[in-house]
């Protein structure tokens, strides 16, 4: 139920926009993102029909390297 | 994501779990709270691989399985009407309400239409101005800021003929409710993604806080998973305080999605709710405001309910409450399958037998 799949954003068009993912795209709602914080090429979280987060992408791949780190030295 | 699949980096973190837990004397119990951490763990197979040191448990993670009967018998009555058309998401289709469910009355002939977002029933609602359009809103703190917003766009477009069911319920009182039932021993919690998506990390912390149980939002691949154990158990072993950790800082922050929170609170007022299993959570689920009661199904549109009745052999109660296991259940494989589900932890993907019928092959 609470399922919800990362898609990357390809337009923008101020209260929506269109994702895609594994070449498939469709339109969503971003009323419960703030104005400013999205641009092209990122990735949002989509719950149906609606972005509900940004997906930190940096983040994603730092954290492996930390865990890789962690589990090579301990 | 393929990398949090890696099966090397998964080796070496089972390893580390092990080790850290070698010299417990008891296996320790981890639950999880959310539909989509018992399927992923049921498909990765991670319950076997953690079996000899830690006892997973599935929690009331599934909306659909912890709404209770009256909520579908509500709406097998309004589908049966002629001006109503019922908009639902598709997992609500088979769940069996007390004589019906939804599947069985689209078959007789009654006007229901599955949609992937509520904006699909606005559409819907706008097309047929003759007829009252309801949706189903069931689902947890992700869900329901959609539908806040869904209410706040008929109130733009000035719809009269919209309605909601509102069934949404919040996580964090039902969790202590868990922690708080003596048939159960929770060392520690896996909280679920996308809800914490939403709320962040910060309405778990009186679990840390007030009962000592480490807790940790975790994503949903097989390396976030396990890294979550791990975390939770070296908080145990170290035996300090317990405190809430996020593994899934890729999509959570602490403070959750403000804007979507602001929505959610603007719209729906916190209430007393019956979870199927649980019983009655104080402010566990929530209401539509005054505000917004002209969308209120409940309100606006009286239906006579047909009695509330339950399969007396149907154990989800004490699965959804993690003190029984499917294979518990006399129903289980035999009567209750997916094709003929009996309760509601088999309809729902998410739910733990169908979890457990598609992936525990023993």
């Amino acid at each position: 139920m609470c399922l919800a799949v990362p898609m990357k954003i390809v337009k923008l068009t101020g209260t929506d926009a269109v994702v895609e993912l594994s070449g498939v795209q469709r339109s969503i709602n971003l009323a419960l993102m703030s104005d400013s914080e999205l641009k092209i090429g990122d990735y949002v979280i989509v719950h149906a029909g609606f972005a509900i987060q940004k997906l930190d992408s940096v983040d994603a791949e730092e954290r492996l390297k930390l865990l890789q780190e962690m589990l090579e030295i301990s | 994501m393929d990398e949090y699949r890696n099966p090397e980096l998964g080796q070496k973190l089972l390893g580390k779990i092990e080790e850290t837990l070698r010299g417990f004397p008891v296996k320790i119990s981890i639950m999880e709270v959310c539909g989509t951490h018992t399927m992923s763990i049921a498909r990765a197979g991670i319950g076997r691989l953690l079996a000899e040191r830690v006892r997973l448990l599935s929690g009331p993670g599934c909306p659909v399985c912890v709404t209770p009967n009256d909520y579908m018998d509500r709406a097998v009555a309004w589908a049966r009407c002629k001006d109503i058309i019922i908009t639902t998401f598709g997992d609500m289709m088979k769940v069996p309400g007390s004589t019906s469910s939804l599947y069985r009355e689209k078959v007789s002939g009654a006007q229901i239409a599955i949609v992937y977002s509520p904006l699909e029933a606005i559409g819907i609602a706008e097309a047929y101005p003759s007829k009252k359009i309801i949706f189903l809103a069931i689902g947890f703190e992700t869900t329901a800021p959609t539908i806040a917003a869904t209410i706040k766009c008929a109130r733009e477009k000035n719809l009269k003929n919209f309605f909601i069911h509102c069934g949404h319920k919040l996580v964090p009182p039902a969790m202590r409710t868990l922690v708080n039932d003596p048939e159960l021993q929770i060392d520690g919690f896996i909280c679920p993604g996308h809800v914490s998506t939403i709320i962040g990390s910060r309405p778990y912390e009186f679990i840390a806080r007030e009962y000592h149980i480490p807790c940790v939002v975790a994503g949903f691949e097989p390396l976030d998973i396990l890294e979550s154990v791990w975390m939770i158990v070296n908080q145990i072993s170290r035996g300090n305080h317990a405190i809430v950790e996020i593994q899934y800082t890729r999509a959570v922050k602490p403070e959750g999605n403000p804007n979507a929170l602001s929505l959610m609170n603007e719209v729906f007022a916190p209430v007393d709710s019956i979870w199927r299993g649980l019983g009655t959570i104080p402010e566990s689920g929530m209401t539509i405001r005054e505000s917004n009661a002209d969308f209120d199904a409940v309100k606006k549109i009286p239906v006579a309910v047909e009695e509330t009745k339950e399969h007396p052999a149907c154990i989800c109660g004490m699965i959804l409450r993690g003190v029984r296991l499917p294979v518990d259940c006399p129903l289980f494989r035999t009567t209750c399958n997916p094709e003929n589900p009996i309760g509601p932890c088999m309809v729902s993907s998410e739910g733990t037998c169908a979890a457990y019928y598609k992936y525990e092959k023993g």
